[in-house]
């Protein structure tokens, strides 16, 4: 089912947690919220559940609009970051409770809803502890086990709340897999809200960059990555190094020197220039930039150098090959290979 | 054989494994002497009194009506004090956890006064109120109804005795059931009646036994309050307590530690099971996770 959200604005106590969203959902997609705490991610997710109501704004649900519906009434699926199981039931309890508390018109009956309840236990791989209680448990089968639960009562959108937020990083990265898996396999619409960049860029179609209450960009991952749209966005995902410039004579300067690039269609004036540490050639030009390396650490296959540029006063950082001999207070001269300018705000 | 008794000399105790946290001889002991001081010997000295009687004399004196039916008073009337107490109680827990208005500090506040209340100033303030011409007892009496001197009377001293215990042993447990299960609750399409009686209700359950248990436990043993108001007519509203007073009044040392050892027995048999039903239901649940 397809999701839109609609010019939504929303106030906790005058305090404004989203201004004025608009974003479409596309049926059968898994698209990540992604945003530092505070970006309104969260609130975006539960206003799409019905847990809060928007100060003002639609939801629609396919054609139908799910504004005034209660949270009962929308049929979704919610899976929250600290697994929220009812502890005093068994697994399968769980799971079932969603079709058990149905009213009697619509509940299937017992051996129908203990079927599907023991399929659901089966394809979220804890076939054979639907005896267990939830402090039984791992966290990360509580989390399966929460899924399932979601599951069960055949939601039109699938929502999760940071759902690997409790989870360490080994466990983290298994269940990112399986998520994606599970939704290729049932087809579910799947928003799920993360803070960690590298889950949303592993696993999601496209992914929705939140700050401050505003969407800043949305757009697939290699899109998001490639072509930021927003010095956030360009700061937010990936590594990145910026330095202030000006632009002048469609060149970009710094501390009186071009720097042998090309400023495009960009504005005279003093702008931010991005590069990624990673995307950048040493070269031997006068027009480049060159700077004193603060410190140099190997990381992985790459050597990371700090450098102080001469004409800016911060530093930046930039990746070398690993078997470069950068060593404290030489001189180094580049490029980044790709860059993008935004104005100086 | 004498090789293994040379590698673990120290565990020929038992009770004393390696652990980080020292001192467990030291605090076993002190907790011991302690519990033994206070608790065990007093309780001990009540029994080896009793069996002074020998089993027959023992056996005639609990038979004895009058014990039976001020231990009958006793107990019915805790029971019933101890559950109309812990509907209260939790309800009184719910709007003080989960709602937040003007006084509500005030309120919380106020619900621990009988604890610290004497029990004496609460009976005859009761008294006052329930007697057929108090301000209450004259909007029952109209009806045929009379709460002070009768067995409505004790329960109503109970229940005003025991009302804190049940409200503070439910109200942090509340406090730690999250949101979340509410709301989880809720997507899952449970209404808020469903969610109370099937999610909020069960995971409460062993904080409202305890609340029971304690609020049992403290309605057996209360005497300053009730005597006030009960009326004490012998086999209608007269308490155990009030007859083991009696018997000291009259010498009957033995005939007074008889009826105590009743009384324990029984709460004892009620506390034991009560804790029981709560160990095998935090076994299955889990705490504080």
């Amino acid at each position: 089912m397809e999701v839109r959200v609609q010019n939504v604005r929303k106030e906790f106590d005058r305090f404004p947690a989203l201004h004025d969203v608009s974003l479409d959902i596309r049926s059968g997609e898994l698209i990540a919220l992604l945003g530092p705490s505070g970006s309104g991610k969260t609130t975006l997710l539960r206003l799409i559940a019905g847990l809060e109501m928007p100060t003002a704004g639609r939801i629609f649900f396919g054609d139908t609009d799910a504004s005034e519906k209660t949270v009962q009434e929308r049929n979704i699926g919610f899976v929250f970051q600290h697994y929220a199981l009812f502890r005093h039931m068994t697994i399968l309890e769980n799971i079932s409770f969603g079709l058990k508390v149905r009213p009697r018109a619509t509940r299937p009956p017992a051996g129908e809803i203990r079927r599907r309840a023991l399929e659901l236990l089966d394809l979220v791989q804890l076939a054979g502890l639907e005896k267990r209680y939830p402090n039984q448990l791992s966290g990360g089968q509580r989390q399966r086990v929460a899924l399932a639960r979601a599951l069960a009562i055949e939601p039109a959108v699938l929502l999760l709340d940071e759902p690997f937020g409790a989870l360490d990083a080994q466990v983290r990265r298994e269940l990112r897999k399986w998520l994606r898996e599970i939704h290729d396999r049932t087809g579910h619409t799947t928003v799920f809200v993360t803070h960690d960049q590298e889950e949303a860029l592993e696993l999601s179609d496209r992914l929705c960059v939140m700050s401050q209450g505003r969407i800043e960009q949305v757009g697939t991952p290699d899109d998001v990555y490639d072509h930021p749209t927003s010095p956030f966005v360009f700061g937010f995902i990936g590594e990145s190094s910026e330095l202030p410039v000006t632009v002048q004579n469609n060149e970009v300067w710094l501390g009186g020197r071009p720097l042998g690039l090309p400023a495009g269609d960009s504005q005279p004036g003093k702008a931010r220039l991005f590069f990624r540490p990673h995307d950048v050639e040493l070269v031997q030009a006068d027009a480049a930039l060159t700077g004193a390396v603060n410190t140099a650490r190997r990381v992985g296959g790459t050597r990371r150098v700090e450098l102080t540029i001469s004409g800016a006063n911060q530093p930046v950082e930039v990746d070398l090959p690993f078997d470069h001999p950068a060593t404290e207070n030489a001189a180094l001269t580049f490029r980044p290979r790709r860059w993008k300018l935004f104005p100086a705000a | 054989m004498s090789t293994l008794a040379a590698t673990t000399p120290r565990r020929a105790w038992g009770l004393r494994k390696p652990n980080v946290i020292p001192g467990f001889g030291l605090t076993l002991g002190f907790t011991l002497t302690y519990f033994s001081l206070i608790i065990l010997i007093p309780l001990i000295a009540l029994a080896i009194r009793s069996a002074g009687l020998g089993l027959d004399g023992f056996l005639k004196a609990a038979s004895d009506p009058r014990v039976l039916g001020s231990l009958r008073v006793s107990f019915v009337t805790a029971l019933i004090a101890a559950s109309i107490n812990v509907v209260f109680g939790t309800l009184l827990a719910w709007v003080l956890v989960r709602y937040r208005f003007p006084g509500r500090r005030i309120f919380d506040a106020v619900i621990d006064l009988p604890f610290a209340l004497p029990t004496a100033v609460a009976g005859i303030a009761l008294t006052a109120i329930y007697a057929p011409n108090g301000t209450m007892g004259a909007l029952f009496a109209p009806l045929g109804w009379r709460i002070a001197y009768t067995p409505a009377g004790i329960v109503i001293a109970m229940i005003f005795i025991g009302l804190p215990f049940v409200v503070r042993t439910i109200q942090p447990i509340l406090e730690e059931v999250s949101h979340e299960v509410e709301e989880a609750s809720a997507t899952l399409g449970a209404n808020r009646f469903q969610t109370i009686t099937r999610v909020i209700l069960p995971s409460l359950t062993p904080a409202i036994l305890t609340g029971f248990a304690l609020a049992f436990a403290r309605a057996v043993g209360e005497y300053g309050s009730i005597i006030f108001i009960a009326g004490n007519i012998p086999f209608v509203s007269e308490i155990a307590p009030l007859l083991i007073f009696i018997r000291l009044q009259e010498f009957n040392y033995v005939g007074a530690t008889v009826i105590a050892v009743i009384m324990l027995l029984i709460s004892f048999a009620i506390l034991l099971l009560i804790n029981l039903i709560q160990a095998w239901s935090r076994s299955r649940y889990g705490y504080g996770n």
